[in-house]
This record gives structure tokens, C-alpha cells and sequence, in this order.
């Protein structure tokens, strides 16, 4: 080897007197480094391998929808109805139900969890935090069928009690899109939470410094400089919601609808594909190659939403130097 | 309970801004600072000086309340203004900070416009006049703070996109646009280059005119050019607690010390 380097000598030796042991500095092969590198290599690659396979299998059977002559990509994007047994497939009904739900669970969790996240950035007592964040974070961790479950057998119920029995079906959008609010709180909660505590504290001490309250504090100072935070905590739950099955699966109904008003049955993108592959559908059937294609678009929704939460971070974040 | 405001008819006929009186400052169970009694001349600057841990900040910062945010921090004594003890329980302390402003040793200006910047105290403190009133306001503060030429034509800018020196003195001027009597400064000048520091430093004797200036400083130099009277503290090496030394008019402690520590801190021998 070229750069093998050996001290022989070291000159304190001849000061001390004492005989100094060679010192090796050579290269020496690192085995175990080796193999745990690669290994996280391939780990890290795994990811992308996964991607692209699901990327592939969407695209394949899309395509096998779409190149059948029973639908066309414009009549997909524009028909109002969904309806395979007729050979309706508009992706509309699905795409609408899927964002009330959505938005419904947004206006629920925003204001919940940012208030969440305020108390426990900027009122909590350290203790209180301590206690606060993993009972959040454990609400993440419940089940999404036990959710289902308690949006079909106590929200509905209580709806229905408040606007009418005639008014509220028994499977309807708005409770689904309440009990998914209240899954996707804590990610608001928590997310909002880390960016508020990176606000750094001379921000809020020079705002208490100039007689603001702490509440003022808080809403003029520390929101606005953790707002790219926010949003990006709302875009990761606006995807968990889009994304959310089981509870519109239970509690949305199963009827394909295009309709604004909440108070009726509507299904979901998620709760289709759910439903029909859940069913005895046999394969390379139109209707089975059908949820590829909205599960294709699914994907889409997601990835924009993704780049958007990175472009908004990216734009927004404020350099505190 | 109302919490009592300050009393804006009293009328100062005592020569203090500020008066401390018999002040401990607790950190839960640890005593920082003890038997701590001096005044802070009305429109004079009074210069905190002493080495490092010695309870500068801290005494500087129960002058307007702000060790409340501190969780077991605890003040005993008096703390006079206009008359009145700040730490009174029917005192609020969001009030006093509107009266009593402050200046940090590293320059926080917040991530908002400068305009912004500078509204943002009146804002809070219930602004109610117009736009035109307010880019005058603005204008005030920034001339006050000598930095209006070198910003007027981007008011719109980040207050975080200008110089150290810059935000410093944005800090500065937002502190006199909610128009305070009394301006705390703890180290402001410590992250700045010698120009920006001179620069605050003639800022300050403008502003006696109008305020009175507290200033905590490691810079012996400029708590000898720069203030009025100085107030020396030194740690009780028995109990870690930091005491005041002596105090006076700055000539008199930088020339003739009573005290032998004192000299032999401003000649530099340690600290
Ligand atoms: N937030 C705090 N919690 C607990 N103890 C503190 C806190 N801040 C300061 N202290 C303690 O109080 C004492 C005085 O600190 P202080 O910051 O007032 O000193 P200082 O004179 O300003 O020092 P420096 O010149 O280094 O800024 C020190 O012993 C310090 O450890
Ligand atoms: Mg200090």
C-alpha cells in the first residue's frame, strides 16, 4: 500500500528517556463498518424499490382501465356518476365525498390541534407538557376501526338527535368527517407543537418586553414565525385524511353520491376501493381494474400535497441568524 | 382582582427613576443576589458592572418584571417606580413592561417588516390612531434610534435581513415607540463591531435626554465614556450570592474607588 505511514520515533523520547511504542497508523479493513453501511443502503433503498413498485402496479392496471373502450380519461375526469354495473365511471362522486370529508375533518382539527399546540408550547408547566405530549400522541395510536366505530354509534346518533332524524342519514359524510378531525388532531397537535417550541424564546421575550400579553405573545409572535410549521402540519394531516378508510368506510356509507350536502350517505375514493376490493370481484374485470385507476389518482392527490408542504416549508421558513 | 394601574398623575419629585430597595433575587432555593439598594437617576444613564455570573442580568431584569417568566424565580424587596412597588401583588406585570423597556444582549428583532417591527408595541398596547399617524410613529422611533436614513426606503424589509448593528438599533427603536420612561439594556452592544458600538453608544446620550437608561456592560471602556453613575457588583464568595460593592457617579468609582476590589476590577486585575 502507497499510504502506509509508520512513527517510529517520537522526540519526546530522547527528552524522557522513555522507550515509545511504534504507533500503526495504516489503513486497516473495517469489516462490521462495511456491512452495517451496506445494509442501511439497501434499507434506504428499499423505500424507493417500494414506490416504484406501487407506482408500477397502479400504472399497469390504469392503463388496462383506460385502454378499454368503456371509458375514456375526460368522461373519467368530468362524468357526475359512479356507477360500475352501469359502466358510469365518473371519478367526480368519489373525488367529492372524498374532499367534504376532508375539509370537514380540517376545520375540526386546524382550530383544535393549533390550540392544542399553543397550550402546550406556551402555558403548559414543563410537568404538564410531559404528561400531555405521549396522551396525544397515544391518541394517534388508536386504532382507525375503533374510530369508525365510534363515529357510527355516538356521533351519528348525536347528530342525528340535534338536525332531525329526516335530516341526518344513519351513513353520513359529517360524522365521518368529524371523527376523522379527531384522528388527525394530535398530527396538527404535535407537529405545531415542535414548530412553536423552535420559535426561539428572545422573540418572545422582547414581544412580553414591549407589554404584550402572553396570549398576544403567542398569536402576533410565536404563530406567524412557526407558520410554515403549521402548515405543514396541516398538509400531513390534510393527507392522513384523504388517505382515511376505516372510518368512512363504517360510518360514510356505501353509496357513491355526488352531493354537498354532508347529512347524506357518500363514499369516499378510500372507502370504494375498500369496499370493491374487499368484494368478490374477479380479476381483469373493468370494475376490478377500476380502483387501480382511483387509486392511481389517490396517489397523485398525495404526492402534490407533499411537494406542496416541502415548497411552503422551504419558501416560508424564516433564518433566525 | 383589577390589577391597579401606575399612577400617571404622579409626579416625580424624588431624583430616581428607579429605586431598588433591600432586593434578594431567589432561583428557586439559590439566593443570585442580596441585600441589593441603589438608584437609578432620572434621565441619567447608570451603568451594571461586575464579572460574569455576578447578577447583573438578573438584577436587571426585576426592574420591569421580566424574571417572572423565569419558573422559581422569586424577588424580594422593593422595586420603586413613580412611587409605587412593582412588586406589589396588585401590580400587573404586563403594565410595567409598557412603562419600563427593555433591550437584549442579542439582538431579537422579530421576523416582520421593519415597519412592522416598530408598530408592533403600539399595536399591542391599543393603538388606535391612523395609518399616517403610525408611519410618523415609526419614523420617530427609527430617527431616534439614528436609523431611519439607512432604512427608510425598505420599510418593508425583514428586520431580520439587515445588519447585527441594524437590528440592534431596530431593537432599539422598538423599544421607544411605545414610549417608555425607562430603558433597560443588558449587554447591547456585546455581538456588535466597534462602529455599531459607538454608534449606540452616542444613541444613548441622545436618548437621556428623553429617558433614563439602565445598561449592563462587560466593556469597561464604554461604562466609563458611556453613562453616568456606576454600580459595581461582586459575588460573596460564602454563598455565591452577588452583592453591590459600591456605587456613584462613574468618575468617582473609575478615579477613586473607595473600594479596593473596585480597583482592582476597572484596572482589570480580575473578573
Ligand atoms: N434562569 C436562571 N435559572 C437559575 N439560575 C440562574 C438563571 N439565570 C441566572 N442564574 C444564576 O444567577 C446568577 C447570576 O446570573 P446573571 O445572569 O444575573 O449574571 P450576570 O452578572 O448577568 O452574568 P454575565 O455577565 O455572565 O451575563 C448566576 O449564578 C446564574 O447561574
Ligand atoms: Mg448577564
Amino acid at each position: 500500500m502507497a499510504d502506509q505511514i509508520r512513527v517510529n520515533s517520537d522526540p519526546r523520547a530522547a527528552v524522557t528517556g522513555d522507550s515509545v511504542k511504534p504507533i500503526d497508523l495504516r489503513k486497516r479493513p473495517r469489516i462490521g463498518e462495511i456491512i452495517i453501511q451496506t445494509m442501511l443502503y439497501a434499507c434506504g433503498f428499499i423505500s424507493i424499490f417500494t414506490t416504484i413498485g406501487i407506482v408500477y402496479v397502479l400504472g399497469h392496471e390504469s392503463l388496462a382501465f383506460f385502454a378499454s373502450d368503456e371509458v375514456g380519461l375526460v368522461e373519467f375526469f368530468t362524468n357526475t356518476v359512479w356507477q360500475p354495473q352501469i359502466g358510469e365511471f365518473g371519478i367526480l362522486p368519489l373525488v367529492n365525498s372524498t374532499m367534504m370529508v376532508t375539509v370537514i375533518a380540517l376545520i375540526v382539527a386546524i382550530p383544535l390541534g393549533l390550540a392544542m399546540a399553543i397550550y402546550m408550547a406556551e402555558y403548559a408547566s414543563e410537568r404538564v407538557r410531559a404528561f400531555l405530549k405521549p396522551v396525544i400522541e397515544l391518541l394517534a395510536g388508536i386504532p382507525t376501526v375503533v374510530y369508525g366505530f365510534f363515529a357510527l354509534t355516538f356521533v351519528t346518533p348525536w347528530l342525528r338527535e340535534i338536525f332531525g332524524r329526516d335530516v341526518v342519514q344513519i351513513y353520513n359524510v359529517m360524522s365521518a368527517g368529524l371523527v376523522v378531525g379527531i384522528l388527525i388532531t394530535p398530527i396538527i397537535a404535535t407537529l405545531s407543537e415542535d414548530a412553536l417550541s423552535a420559535v426561539p424564546s428572545g422573540l418572545r421575550q422582547a414581544s412580553l418586553g414591549l407589554g404584550a400579553t402572553k396570549w398576544e405573545t403567542a398569536i402576533r409572535v410565536v404563530v406567524p414565525a412557526a407558520f410554515s410549521g403549521i402548515v405543514a402540519a396541516s398538509i400531513v394531516a390534510m393527507s392522513r385524511a384523504i388517505g382515511e378508510t376505516m372510518v368512512v368506510a363504517l360510518a360514510a356509507g356505501a353509496s357513491p353520491q355526488f352531493t354537498f350536502n354532508p347529512f347524506l350517505p357518500a363514499e369516499t375514493m378510500t372507502g370504494h376501493i375498500a369496499r370493491i376490493s374487499g368484494g368478490d370481484l374477479s380479476y381483469q374485470s373493468i370494475d376490478y381494474n377500476s380502483i387501480f385507476a382511483i387509486g392511481l389518482v389517490l396517489f397523485f392527490m398525495t404526492l402534490i400535497l407533499n411537494i406542496a408542504s416541502r415548497m411552503i416549508v422551504r419558501r416560508f421558513r424564516e433564518v433566525y441568524e | 382582582m383589577a390589577m391597579k394601574a401606575i399612577d400617571p398623575q404622579y409626579t416625580a419629585d424624588t431624583k430616581y427613576a428607579l429605586e431598588v430597595r433591600n432586593v434578594d433575587i431567589y432561583y428557586s432555593a439559590f439566593r443570585a443576589v442580596k441585600n441589593c439598594s441603589f438608584g437609578m437617576e432620572r434621565n441619567k444613564i447608570t451603568a451594571l458592572i461586575g464579572p460574569s455570573g455576578c447578577g447583573k442580568s438578573t438584577v436587571l431584569r426585576s426592574l420591569n418584571r421580566m424574571n417572572d417568566l423565569i419558573a422559581g424565580a422569586r424577588t424580594e424587596g422593593e422595586v420603586l417606580y413613580r412611587g409605587q412597588n412593582l412588586y406589589d401583588p396588585d401590580i400587573d406585570a404586563v403594565q410595567v413592561r409598557r412603562s419600563i423597556g427593555m433591550v437584549f444582549q442579542k439582538a431579537n428583532p422579530f421576523p416582520k417588516s421593519i415597519y412592522d417591527n416598530i408598530a408592533y408595541g403600539p399595536r399591542v398596547n391599543g393603538w388606535k390612531g391612523s395609518k399616517a399617524e403610525m408611519d410618523e410613529l415609526v419614523e420617530r422611533a427609527l430617527r431616534g434610534a439614528a436609523l431611519w436614513d439607512e432604512v427608510k426606503d425598505d420599510l418593508k424589509k425583514s428586520g431580520l435581513a439587515i445588519s447585527g448593528g441594524q437590528q440592534q438599533r431596530l431593537c432599539i427603536a422598538r423599544a421607544l415607540a411605545v414610549e417608555p420612561e425607562v430603558i433597560l439594556m443588558d449587554e447591547p452592544c456585546s455581538a456588535l463591531d466597534p462602529i455599531s458600538t459607538l454608534k449606540i453608544e452616542e444613541l444613548m446620550f441622545e436618548l437621556r435626554q428623553r429617558y433614563s437608561i439602565v445598561i449592563v456592560t462587560h466593556n469597561m471602556q464604554q461604562a466609563a465614556r458611556a453613562s453616568d453613575n456606576t454600580v459595581f457588583f461582586l459575588m460573596d464568595k460564602e454563598d455565591r450570592a452577588g452583592q453591590i460593592v459600591e456605587y456613584g457617579p462613574t468618575e468617582q468609582i473609575f478615579q477613586s474607588p473607595k473600594d479596593e476590589r473596585t480597583e482592582q476590577y476597572i484596572s482589570g486585575r480580575f473578573g
